[in-house]
């Protein structure tokens, strides 16, 4: 499968994403629009609690290319962070209110630099999680990296959307799932998932147009029918909403399930959630250097606002803990039902 | 009049029932959450066995809302055809369990 991007398909450009969720046909153009809702509550502008999360997508280059990909990533995508990017990144770094540094991509691990740069960051004393797709884990090139991991004791938060090979073959492509078993179980021989130094955690996300269920209750099924047939363990299941937003938006409009997506992401609109989004704690960083308010609104080229730095070589944590954070249509995948965050249910 | 008896729109209608009968209307759908909050049984369980009474009782509304509700719950999809095929068992046995009382029947009936 190629990227939107290579196909040159009209959903590649954000402007048109933007425009759809806005005002595709009347019952798009009279849902209410996320500002509103959010002035309801008292939330708008929405601003930052405090930043402590750095999250840099270092690439937009994946060894694969799920059907619900949010970034458009895959093999054919060539956007990758420099070394010099990267030391930019690692000036920011000097900041101590920035606890924890979450490596993504596409696949992160694709980046050239990508150990040398975790080595520096935790040369820091940060922590450092990478989103790993596991499935890379298996390749003869990247089969060293769990060991790499463990050393240098990085957090792994992986994708499975379901513990059961049809439905996760079904969103990330055939064989994925035996994939990512075996890759599990690399890591759990390593530590993983039972020493506390070494935190494994799995994330979940819809395989189609539906919420996820409660986060609690998957993480306990997903824990035991994963240690049923393969003896895996692992620490946490973080629940996502999938955002109305490229592939998964091209997915919901092909499918014709649009519509009633958006309906019922509005209808669980979650005060709390919205409180608690991850717009709030989290900084993004994209592969050439830019800032946005998060990783959904790097990829709509919503970049951060002009008063607070747009370019990771004039970071400025006062000024960018002072910004109005910019929202749209998408964010109601942020605040349904029990929230939604890189860590998960937020609520 | 509409051309068609059931209109997937409609379920979302469901709570104006209210409108021709407040009270009990009420009642019934304070009941219904109720019945649907996790308890004894999990949210799971109980969508699974919502979907397979939904088949049984043929509603294509409950079907549509219950296999949605599966999902969100992480019923795999082994799990909602074997509750479907609960159901169907049930169904069939029914009739065929009912064979036995044609028997006595004709049994009685017979020289
Ligand atoms: S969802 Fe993750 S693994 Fe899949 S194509 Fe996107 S970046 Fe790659
Ligand atoms: S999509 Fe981004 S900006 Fe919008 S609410 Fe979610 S995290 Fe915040």
């Amino acid at each position: 499968m190629k990227s939107l991007k290579a196909e040159g398909h009209s959903l590649s450009d954000p402007r048109i994403q933007l425009d759809i969720l806005n005002q595709h046909n009347e019952r798009l153009k009279t849902t209410p629009k996320f500002e509103e809702k959010i002035s309801e509550i008292g939330l708008y502008p929405l601003q930052p609690n405090e930043i402590e999360i750095f999250q840099i997508n270092v690439g937009y280059m994946c060894n694969m290319t799920c059907k619900h990909c949010h970034v458009d990533a895959g093999p054919d995508r060539q956007e990758i962070m420099t070394k010099e990017t990267l030391k930019q990144c690692l000036a920011a770094l000097d900041d101590p209110r920035i606890k924890t540094v979450d490596l993504t991509g596409g696949a992160p691990e694709m980046n050239p630099h990508f150990r040398w740069f975790v080595e520096e960051v935790r040369r820091k004393g940060k922590k450092v999680i990478v989103r790993s797709n596991l499935t890379i884990l298996t390749t003869n090139k990247f089969g060293d990296l769990p060991d790499f991991f463990a050393k240098h004791k990085v957090e792994v938060t992986c994708s499975l959307p379901f513990y059961s090979k049809r439905r996760t073959d079904q969103q990330r492509g055939e064989g994925t799932y035996d994939k990512s078993v075996s890759a599990l179980k690399i890591l759990n021989d390593l530590g993983y998932g039972t020493d506390p130094e070494l935190q494994l955690n799995l994330v979940n996300n819809p395989v189609g147009a539906f919420l996820p269920g409660s986060q609690e209750t998957l993480e306990e099924q997903f824990k035991k029918e994963l240690h049923r047939s393969h003896g895996i363990h692992f620490n946490n299941l973080f629940t996502i909403t999938n955002l109305p937003i490229s592939r998964f938006l091209n997915f919901l409009l092909m499918s014709g399930n649009l519509e009633d997506y958006m309906d019922k992401l509005v209808q669980a609109f979650n005060p709390a959630a919205a409180s608690g989004v991850m717009c709030r704690n989290t900084i993004s960083v994209s592969w050439d250097g830019y800032l946005y308010d998060c990783d959904f609104n790097q990829m709509l080229e919503i970049k951060t606002h002009e008063k607070a730095g747009q370019h990771v070589s004039e970071f400025d944590l006062d000024k960018l803990n002072q910004r109005d954070i910019k929202t749209d249509q998408h964010c109601y995948g942020c605040t349904a039902g029990a929230g939604s965050s890189c860590g998960g249910a937020t609520t | 009049m509409s051309k068609d008896y059931y209109n997937s729109d409609d379920l979302k209608k469901f709570p104006n029932v209210t409108e021709f009968q407040e009270e009990l209307g009420e009642k019934f759908f304070k009941y219904y959450g109720a019945v649907f909050e996790e308890g004894a049984l999990t949210k799971r369980e109980k969508s699974l066995i919502a979907l397979a009474v939904a088949h049984t009782v043929q509603c294509p509304y409950c079907i549509d809302a219950y296999s949605s509700e599966s999902l969100e719950t992480g019923a795999s999809e082994e799990q909602m055809m074997e509750a479907v095929h609960v159901a169907t068992a049930i169904r069939g046995g029914a009739s065929l369990v009912h064979g036995v009382q044609m028997m006595n029947k004709v049994k009685d009936l017979s020289m």
